[in-house]
């Protein structure tokens, strides 16, 4: 292997990562909505507005690599982590329920579910859109050497 | 293709993992309200709950149910006919889930309609004339006045009795068990403890009949 192939097969693993946290993502929130039946609040479905058109953004970026899928997926990314940052602070308490632009409806701080005692659903969407910006970033560095 | 092989294998797995869940789970709360059917069966039917049909009837229909809920007022037909088709088999247990906005004005009519012992006439009269105070994007629910003289009501008594704070109990014990059992949408239907799996018609006779046939 050459060093030029190893480098594409390495950008080609970090897309494809990208990819997989996106589809888990994608198929976990289905999964909370449809067989769990939690009703999705207002800021979930922002987050889920960035995240499920990732799963084909990143499946596209993959035949063949592409190095461009930074251009269209960082800023995807990069929303959808402010909502679910946002989502994290008011599920935790940092920012008042009065303050919370949706009291109508289903209620964005209510909790659903928690895995392991500290585990909530705002919280796995913060860590998707983390885990995929981080790698964005240790893609773009790798291509820009 | 390698590569083309890992994304589709890794779909592939997704794809299982994600029906492998939706079955756990389904297991999951099947064991879970059968335990609840067993241990705590007053989830189910309060003593207040409205019946209808043969108290030795051994197959529990239980409908948690919203008189401004369009499929509810689909379902109450083909309810009725599953019962008229096995008669003194089925007992059906009407249970509140008030979920649209100020459904719970509808539940008092109906309530205070108890009374009177017009309670199964007033639903019949509520579903067939939903469309017209109940309506999504215009709800008029003071339209049902109009309606209610045909189900023989003494309408002065109704707005007396349903004001009854009673009625905010029942309504407050019939959300809460909602929420025990797990109702986030109506109707939701309950065939001696074992929930509807997946909604519809057929869905719902098959339940019915299979309880059916393991009792009788």
């Amino acid at each position: 292997m050459t060093d030029s192939e190893r480098t594409s097969s390495s950008n080609w693993t970090i897309i494809f990562l990208c990819w997989i946290i996106a589809a888990v993502s994608t198929l976990g929130s289905l999964f909370f909505s449809e067989i769990m039946e939690f009703a999705p609040c207002a800021l979930c479905w922002y987050q889920r507005i960035f995240m499920f058109p990732l799963v084909l953004i990143f499946l596209a970026g993959l035949f063949p690599s592409d190095k461009n899928i930074i251009k269209y997926a960082l800023p995807l990314a990069l929303i959808g982590w402010g909502f679910a940052f946002y989502h994290y602070l008011l599920y935790s308490g940092f920012i008042p329920e009065s303050i919370q632009p949706c009291s109508q409806g289903v209620s964005c701080s209510q909790t659903y579910l928690d895995l392991f005692g500290f585990l909530t659903i705002p919280m796995l969407s913060l860590i998707s859109f983390s885990t995929i910006i981080v790698l964005l970033f240790i893609l773009k560095r790798k291509i820009s050497k | 293709m390698k590569k083309l092989n890992i994304v589709i294998l890794s779909s592939i797995f997704l794809v299982l993992l994600f029906v492998l869940g939706i079955y756990l789970y389904k297991t999951q709360q099947a064991k879970n309200l059968d335990f609840m059917a067993r241990e705590n069966a007053s989830i189910f039917v309060r003593d207040y709950s409205q019946t209808l049909g043969s108290d030795d009837a051994k197959v529990y229909l239980i409908k948690f149910s919203d008189p401004a809920c369009e499929t509810c007022s689909a379902f109450h037909p083909f309810v009725k006919k599953l019962m008229a088709v096995n008669p003194g088999k089925i007992k059906l247990v009407l249970r509140y889930a008030p979920f649209h906005d100020g459904s719970d004005y509808f539940v008092k009519i109906l309530e205070a309609a108890k009374k009177q012992g017009k309670y199964w006439e007033t639903l019949d009269i509520m579903y067939r004339t939903q469309g017209h105070w109940a309506s999504h994007n215009n709800p008029q629910p003071q339209l049902i006045w109009r309606f209610l003289p045909r189900a023989g009501l003494d309408l002065d008594r109704i707005r007396k009795d349903m004001n009854d704070p009673e009625i905010e109990k029942i309504i407050k014990q019939d959300l809460a068990d909602a929420e025990t059992l797990n109702v986030r949408k109506t109707p939701g239907f309950f065939v001696n403890g074992k929930p509807l799996a997946s909604f519809g018609y057929q869905q719902l006779q098959n339940l019915v009949e299979s309880e059916i046939n393991e009792k009788y």
